[in-house]
């Protein structure tokens, strides 16, 4: 009688974030990777402003190591929305000389993505960029704010934050400053989930077992595709995985398992002892501020 | 399953880390990546032990200088209850960062070391989540074991904090003896201490009701989003009170009453809403409706008001609030210019003493203020409503948020 389950409480917080920024700023955008993440956050921007259309378009920072079945499904979901895809490539920064491309066996993209998101929230006036993130993900995600304000050269200063009370927040910038909003912020790995079951949510088929060429890399298993290059001390064999997180493909271990449903995958996860980036994201595991030192620069 | 937030409120000195370190990891919270990285800093600052402390230092400056810097969260779960931590350091910053984290928190853990006693800061943690109206304040009278878990000290306390209490108005007040490095009524009863009959820490948190804490009785819906379609979608949360298609309700600030048609939640229609659900309304009739406008029932409005009596924590460093200040003010969905038409008095966090001579508030200073908005605002007092007795100020100029205020009965 009158209450809510937690579900319903983390839903109506994140429906109020997205409204609000759209309500207050000019040119919002939604980060787009094609992950669980984003697809639960699409799914609440067509909550919060149906029957009318999303107000705002998504933006997909395109490393170009993408899984093929992440692609198919992005593109699923912004033909059924009706919403406008911006596509920005990192190959495209590489070619115009904007960031150099790095070099050896772990050489990522990882980093460079930050140049091409900022370039493009430039190029298209974007003052609002709406993320996936959340801060049970990543101790510095912890500290960050929902609203979180971005100088005009699209860094974070961890500590000088604006105080969020209540469900207020300060939306206001001056040109050339943007907010990163994180409407996920309070969700858990096992919310999302949760969640992708009630919704019925469709996620890209990789997050479900499936058989895959896999080899080992600093204790992660790592997709035999030529982004990733495989030495030759790196045999690849055959494995039924699954993906916990979807990153750029180099990069973006996948974890043993036989969870092919939305329910097994919650009594997997239910039941797991390491984190979903300390399992799979090599990216996270350069120091200890890895995550901390990029976002300051103006990553996701 | 439902969800509770609280904040927990003390220095590390009174064992936070260590009793949220407890709480995550009997609850299978804490992974063992993040363990593995707790012990390699632990062990690179030649630490003997882990410090449970460091899970909750998320920033590269907290681990390299040892302290805190701001409010963190943490989240854990239990098969009754989600739980969201709003952990607020001790140290720097005391005051904004508590006034944050209460602002959501359905309860509040004060720690009281044991062998120590009430201390100014225990009072100044009681007085804050009082004036934040939190609803449920636990003061935890933790190191019991370096007290030989003596009934007289625990009892000592709780006399004097509940003489102290009395004073404040403060909320449904709970005492619980613990010992958050050995674990006694953290999460199961201390064989420890026989003569305590309570519950342990977590029983309490997984038990307390909560539902009743919400305002279910006086209809607030803030317009905080116009949705137009082949009609009018008003989407908001709902602050207070229950709203039903077929109630009939009034728009403010134009007075004219209307009726509900429909009631759209995330996953369609529903059949009641209340705090805090995102809904939009369909209203009969073709009423001017924006941003910022209020929806009510015709025999209980929020006031209409543009001078604003409220108490103020200034947050802002380096600049001051004076009367003369030209802010804005952001209410529910409306945001309005605002001035300072009289600072009343400051009041010592510490000794609760009103300085009626003081001409300005400071960084971590509370005091009384009077606004003068140039449009009205609809409000209620902050003790009836959270939602609607809430507001931030924000410098026009900088664009910081620099105070966070509660608005008083008749202001």
């Amino acid at each position: 009688m009158l209450t809510l389950s937690q579900l319903d409480v983390l839903e109506a917080e994140a429906i109020h974030i997205i409204r609000e920024v759209a309500a207050e700023f000019e040119r919002p955008v939604l980060l787009f990777s094609g992950g669980k993440d984003s697809i639960v956050m699409l799914r609440l921007a067509e909550r919060a402003f149906r029957p009318a259309p999303i107000p705002f378009p998504v933006m997909h920072v395109d490393t170009g190591h993408n899984f093929p079945e992440v692609i198919e499904c992005r593109d699923r979901l912004v033909a059924e929305l009706g919403v406008r895809l911006v596509v920005a490539s990192v190959q495209d920064s590489i070619d115009a000389g904007r960031v150099v491309e790095e070099t050896g066996r772990r050489a990522s993209r990882n980093r460079l993505q930050t140049t091409t998101l900022l370039d493009a929230i430039e190029e298209h006036g974007f003052d609002a960029a709406f993320g996936g993130a959340r801060r049970d993900e990543e101790k510095a995600r912890a500290k960050e704010r929902m609203v979180s304000f971005r100088d005009e050269f699209g860094q974070w200063d961890p500590k000088n934050q604006r105080p969020e009370l209540w469900n207020l927040f300060n939306t206001r910038i001056r040109r050339g400053e943007h907010v990163r909003v994180f409407p996920l912020s309070n969700w858990t790995e096992l919310d999302v989930w949760d969640y992708v079951r009630r919704a019925e949510l469709e996620l890209p088929s990789i997050y479900y077992a499936h058989t895959r060429r896999v080899f080992e890399r600093d204790g992660m298993l790592l997709a035999d595709i030529s982004h990733a290059r495989r030495g030759e001390d790196e045999p690849a064999y055959e494995a039924t995985v699954r993906y916990r997180t979807v990153g750029d493909a180099s990069c973006t271990g996948a974890v043993e398992s036989a969870a092919a449903t939305p329910d097994a995958v919650i009594e997997e996860i239910a039941a797991t002892r390491i984190t979903e980036r300390g399992q799979t994201r090599a990216d996270d595991r350069t120091s200890e501020a890895a995550m901390e030192d990029r976002k300051k620069e103006g990553y996701f | 399953m439902d969800m509770l937030r609280f904040a927990t409120a003390g220095s590390v000195d009174d064992g936070k880390s260590t009793l949220i370190g407890r709480l995550l990891f009997d609850s299978k919270s804490i992974f063992e990546d993040q363990l593995a990285a707790v012990e390699r800093t632990s062990a690179a600052r030649g630490e003997e032990f882990t410090n449970l402390a460091l899970l909750t230092d998320g920033l590269r400056a907290e681990r390299e200088q040892g302290i805190t810097i701001d409010v963190a969260y943490r989240y854990f779960a239990t098969p009754r209850r989600k739980f969201i931590i709003a952990d607020t350091p001790g140290h720097i910053q005391y005051t904004r960062n508590m006034v944050t984290g209460a602002s959501t928190a359905d309860l509040a853990i004060i720690l009281v070391d044991a062998r120590k006693g009430i201390l100014e800061q225990s009072r100044r943690h009681a007085f804050l989540a009082t004036l934040l109206r939190v609803p449920h304040l636990v003061v935890a009278i933790n190191k019991m074991d370096l007290v030989d878990y003596d009934e007289a000290v625990y009892e000592r306390i709780v006399a004097e904090f509940t003489e102290f209490a009395a004073g404040l108005d403060a909320a449904d007040l709970t005492f619980i003896p613990i010992s958050a490095l050995h674990g006694d009524n953290v999460i199961e009863r201390s064989p420890n201490m026989p003569w305590y009959e309570g519950p342990s820490l977590l029983h309490l948190l997984e038990h307390v009701h909560i539902a009743s804490d919400r305002n279910l009785v006086d209809v607030r819906f803030p317009v905080q989003y116009v949705i137009r379609d082949e009609g009018r979608g008003y989407a908001g949360q709902i602050a207070g009170g229950v709203l039903r298609p077929g109630d009939e309700v009034v728009h403010l600030p134009s007075g004219s009453a209307t009726t509900v048609e429909r009631i759209d939640g995330p996953a369609g229609p529903v059949e009641e809403a209340f705090a805090p659900m995102s809904v939009a309304l369909r209203l009969a009739g073709d009423i001017d409706i924006s941003r910022g406008d209020l929806i009510a029932r015709p025999g209980d409005r929020p006031r209409a008001v543009q001078d604003v009596d409220a108490t103020v924590c200034w947050m802002a460093p380096g600049r001051t609030l004076t009367a003369g200040s030209k802010l804005l003010v952001k209410h529910t969905t409306r945001t309005a210019s605002a001035e300072v038409a009289d600072l009343a008095y400051r009041l010592d966090v510490n000794t609760l003493r009103r300085d009626e001579t003081a001409t300005e508030l400071g960084l971590n200073e509370i005091g009384r203020v009077s606004l003068r908005a140039d449009r009205p605002l609809f409000v209620d007092d902050y003790a009836r409503n959270r939602r609607t007795g809430g507001f931030i100020l924000v410098d026009a100029e900088t664009a910081e948020t620099v105070a966070a205020g509660m608005i008083s009965p008749n202001g």
